[in-house]
């Protein structure tokens, strides 16, 4: 429930204007920025803000994506709140050290602009940057709208910072489905924000001069394995505290965050499952087809990792059907990344619906309304038929597929 | 020394203490061993001036052996000895 003595500013923003909006309120130590686009806007936003003196962060312009995220390890490892924001091959070209700061244990915050990695050379939405980098130990949270977007990140330094947690977060956008449109978003409070980010003390910080140590030190056989055991459990208990902090971001602003959000699922017996602003699309097409007596239903993951897998094969057992949209592919794989993760989710469940993958919108393109009605009666044909069970397959591309 | 497990370890694999790389030795890489022939040595600390790792020891002048907590076997020493009275034997023969 909305505690409705916060004040909501209602305000038209783009995703991008949306998440500079975040890093002002946060106002980290340091920013290290390098452009790319789709993401440009945003540290070009923020950017503005440190210009005007409405923040006290560093900003720290680097030379690339590497050097962006070094910047932000070196940061962070002195003790500093630190974020930075990228893109598509930006994320690829730091991608070194993108695994250095989760295996740091450094909680940094980035904003990740979803786009397709070159190549061939395209700037437009896709999920193949982050889901490239999903195995790094880094939290991956998505968003469907500039809303979620803001809300995602301010709650991502809650999590990041956790004792119990202290790892990087990745907080992703779609490439300007999300970050270019403008959208009503509701800002909250300065002081609100900054009460429920709060201060970030750490513990161990290369500055403290009283109480040295090293950061980076080589790792051998001897310790590299038990080093890697304490990041596995951190990520897997990481989920507690993402819950926890998403029923306080609840109480506080009024909109409550789990793992994935649900759209009239309870009697639903085909159902969609979904990443990011595909999500509001599957909305409008749930409501048309319940009109006309459908049993559709919609999931949408926020929390990618870690994978709430038990979680997710409770929410959608009960269905007939289930078509797994990705929009990444895994080359080689047994289907998207999504569908890989629900696919061994199932396997812990007896019974389970028939599943169906379609792998679309690779490099933006379109994915309209009808193109989801489309999916939701593909997947009623094949639990009908047991045609194209448990495959994965291209949607809208041209060619037999 | 015993090895702490993972939810003993700092994490990140920091190190908590100032300094602590003399605790490790390095002597353990070590698959030849130097080994001097005092007989034929005549302390003339060339071993000493090359050795990397500060191996060498000497007292008062004289060389008077090695710290093979640290010597890590690179053979440096017997092949700039003049007097070639060093000689690298298998680390195995010692153990
Ligand atoms: S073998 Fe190498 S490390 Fe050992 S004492 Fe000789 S020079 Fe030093
Ligand atoms: S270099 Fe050879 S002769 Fe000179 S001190 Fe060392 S062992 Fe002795």
């Amino acid at each position: 429930m909305s505690t409705a003595t916060i004040k909501k500013i209602k305000k038209a923003l783009t995703g991008n204007e949306a998440g500079a909006e975040a890093m002002r309120q946060i106002d980290p130590d340091v920013a290290a920025v390098f452009p790319i686009t789709p993401q440009t806007e945003l540290m070009h936003a923020f950017a503005a803000f440190v210009a005007d003196g409405k923040v006290g962060t560093e900003l720290v312009t680097v030379e690339s994506e590497h050097s962006a995220m070094s910047a932000t390890v070196g940061a962070a490892a002195a003790g500093a709140r630190a974020m930075t924001a990228t893109s598509a091959n930006g994320l690829a070209l730091m991608w070194e050290i993108v695994n250095i700061c989760s295996a740091m244990r450094l909680p940094v915050v980035m904003p990740v602009i979803n786009r397709a990695i070159s190549g061939p050379l395209n700037i437009h939405c896709d999920h193949s940057d982050m889901m490239g980098s999903r195995d790094t130990g880094w939290i991956q949270i998505f968003s469907e709208n500039s809303q979620e977007e803001y809300d995602n990140i301010i709650q991502a330094v809650r999590i990041a910072e956790n004792p119990n947690v202290l790892l990087p977060v990745m907080v992703g956008s779609d490439g300007f489905i999300i970050s270019h449109a403008l959208e009503t978003v509701e800002i909250y409070e300065d002081a609100e924000v900054k009460e429920f980010v709060g201060e970030y003390t750490p513990d161990r910080t290369l500055l403290n001069t009283g109480k040295p140590m090293t950061y980076g030190p080589l790792d051998l056989q001897d310790y590299y394995m038990e080093h890697k055991m304490a990041e596995h459990n951190a990520i897997h208990n990481a989920g507690k505290v993402i819950l926890e902090i998403g029923k306080e971001f609840g109480k506080k602003f009024g909109t409550e965050y789990g793992f994935f959000d649900t759209y009239k699922m309870e009697d639903a017996e085909y159902a969609i499952i979904c990443i990011g602003s595909t999500a509001g699309t599957t909305r409008v097409v749930v409501d048309k087809m319940r009109a006309e007596g459908k049993k559709v239903g919609l999931i949408k993951i926020r929390v990618f990792r870690p994978f709430p897998f038990k979680e997710l094969a409770e929410a959608v057992k009960n269905l007939k059907g289930l078509a797994v949209l990705d929009r990444a592919d895994t080359f080689g794989g047994r289907g998207g990344p999504l569908y890989i993760e629900m696919k061994s989710a199932l396997s812990d469940v007896k019974e389970k619906p028939v599943t169906r993958n379609f792998i679309y919108g690779l490099g933006g393109r379109d994915i309209n309304t009808t193109d989801i009605e489309t999916i939701y009666n593909q997947i009623e044909e094949t639990v009908k038929t047991g045609k194209g069970a448990e495959s994965f397959s291209y949607f809208g591309v041209r060619g037999d597929v | 020394m015993s090895l702490k497990s993972w939810n003993e370890v700092p994490l990140g694999g920091v190190i908590l203490e100032a300094g602590n790389a003399k605790e490790y030795k390095t002597g353990d890489w070590r698959s030849q061993r130097p080994v001097v022939d005092k007989e034929k040595c005549i302390n003339c600390l060339t071993c000493f001036i090359f050795c990397p790792d500060s191996a060498i020891k000497v007292e008062n002048g004289i060389m008077i052996g090695y710290d093979y907590d640290f010597c890590k076997g690179c053979g440096i020493c017997a092949n700039e000895c003049p007097k070639k009275c060093i000689t690298m034997k298998p680390e195995a023969d010692f153990r």
